[in-house]
């Protein structure tokens, strides 16, 4: 039987998630801020 | 079968391993994908450096989109239980490989001046990755959440609908840096965007495949037991093959497609829509920011609508949603249709809440296949029906771009260039009101034994 190929402790999972969200949340924050941005040009002329 | 590091039983979570940690596994493979939704942020640099002066620009800069789409489609059905068998990892692997493999094709395509390779890139082989990835972390993400699939695979599938709130911009200040948009605008620019694009999102997308677990056999939520009573625990199943037997499935199939149709003909051409309701008398520059925003407000919405309506379908019935979507969305054809661009307030809401919809329809649909044919083979018959989303994927920019390129071609201007082709949305949308309306339960001859059902579950 194959063991799981991740051995780290359940206490590093913590970080791994906070870098994770970290990973798609600032991306979509960076997304978010660009429509923000951009909602007065709709709106001008 | 996958072997090595994208075997499936090397993802197997090991003790402790959080559940979170699948949510931005999933997100960063559909906000990745979700990238599809900004390609008309691509259409007309790519038509005027590629194809200048073609009359049928509109129509040639939509064939990797549309095909992108119907190989979604496709590769969804066609590879949902090769994904199943060789697990979340493997499918992440290759889902990332085709996405940016396709970027980098029609990165080549620009720099040798060859339009049929972005289509085939973009498209092709681009949309094979849309498929498996679209796939892939949702049944990941169902088998985390039992207790809350509609959580769950809303936060997936509103990341693939949010995906061109991160790629309208960053395709836009690409494009605008390398010379690909605006005065003297060249394709190997186009193609430097398409190249830095396919990178970023292969870094983007490997914490995906790095970060995806499947909990071992008979992994429970802690303190959550399956419930044996009310509507998530099922009253019967019906078998894939079976389901497509039914009058109810295709019947869904044609409301799925012609709901998608509609969100779909005004998505696709959104830029472009824009320009040609507002764009008259402003500077190009502006046109362009205020393009590029409203196809960013029509992905929020689009995602909002995937969460947001699916949630809801809980309290008022699938059914009545799609009343909604249909009816309520032909109403709102019918006032863009009226108002022309005597207000973009009204424009934007009624097209925002088109987007919503259209979302709405996506993420409401695997629930309303469980109402109709049970848990037993939901998966396999969403598959199939995803289908559905590959004819309306060629239909509705068929439909906006051909009669865009006519009106163009007759000097037509502004939004008239649109009147026929949101008639023909309002009437799509109209018939599947109605087909809607004909859904009814399943007949009893298409229930499979539960012991049988419960089998095939299993295997």
């Amino acid at each position: 039987m194959t063991t799981p190929d991740s051995t780290k402790p359940a206490t590093n999972t913590l970080v791994i998630g906070i870098i994770a969200w970290l990973w798609v949340l600032i991306p979509f924050a960076y997304g978010l801020y660009q429509l923000v941005i951009k909602i007065p040009a709709l709106f001008a002329g | 079968m996958a072997a090595g590091f994208l075997a499936r039983e090397r993802t197997i979570a090991p003790p402790g391993w959080s559940r979170w940690l699948i949510p931005p596994a999933a997100l960063s493979i559909h906000l990745a994908i979700g990238q599809a939704y900004a390609w008309s942020v691509f259409k007309t640099p790519l038509a005027a450096t590629l194809l200048p002066g073609n009359p049928n620009a509109g129509v040639l800069t939509a064939l990797p989109f549309e095909l992108g789409i119907i190989m979604l489609g496709l590769s969804a059905a066609l590879f949902g239980t090769k994904v199943d068998a060789n697990g979340p990892r493997w499918a992440m692997v290759v889902a990332s490989s085709c996405f940016v493999g396709g970027f980098l094709v029609s990165a080549l395509g620009c720099y040798i001046g060859q339009f049929w390779l972005v289509v085939v890139g973009y498209g092709f082989l681009g949309g094979i990755g849309l498929g498996i990835g679209y796939i892939s972390p949702v049944s990941t993400l169902i088998k985390w959440f039992p207790d809350r699939p509609g959580l769950s695979t809303g936060i997936a599938i509103m990341g693939f609908g949010g995906g061109a709130l991160i790629a309208s911009p960053l395709t836009t200040q690409l494009l605008a840096a390398f010379g690909g948009t605006g005065q003297g605008a060249t394709a190997a620019g186009v193609g430097q965007t398409f190249l830095v694009m396919g990178i970023i999102y292969a870094i983007f997308m490997s914490v995906g495949w790095l970060l995806v677990r499947v909990p071992p056999d008979g992994w429970r939520p802690e303190g959550w037991t399956p419930p044996t009573t009310g509507v998530l625990a099922g009253k019967f199943d019906v078998s894939a093959r079976n389901a497509i037997r039914t009058p109810q499935f295709w019947l869904l199939w044609v409301v799925l497609c012609f709901n998608v149709t509609a969100g779909i003909g005004i998505l696709e051409r959104a830029a472009p829509i824009w320009t040609d309701f507002f764009g008259a008398g402003a500077a190009a520059a502006a046109v362009t920011a205020a393009a590029a925003g409203y196809v960013a407000l029509l992905s929020l919405a689009n995602m909002l609508g995937r969460i947001g309506w699916s949630t809801t379908s809980d309290y008022l019935g699938r059914k009545n949603m799609y009343r909604g979507y249909l009816g309520i969305g032909a109403l709102l054809y019918l006032t863009i249709t009226l108002t022309t661009n005597s207000s973009p307030v009204i424009f934007l809401i009624c097209s925002m809440l088109i987007l919503s919809f259209y979302g709405g329809g996506f993420a409401t649909v695997p629930a309303y296949l469980r109402d109709l044919f049970g848990t037993y083979q939901v998966g396999a018959i969403h598959g199939r029906l995803l289908t559905a989303w590959s004819v309306a994927g060629v239909l509705g920019p068929l439909i906006v771009n051909a009669i865009a390129d006519a009106q163009i071609a007759a000097k037509v201007e502004g939004p008239a260039r649109y009147t026929t082709s949101f008639i023909i949305m309002i009437v799509l949308l109209a018939i599947g009101f109605v087909c809607n309306e004909l859904i009814k339960p399943v007949a009893d001859k298409f229930h499979e034994e539960r012991s049988t059902a419960t089998t095939g579950a299993q295997a």
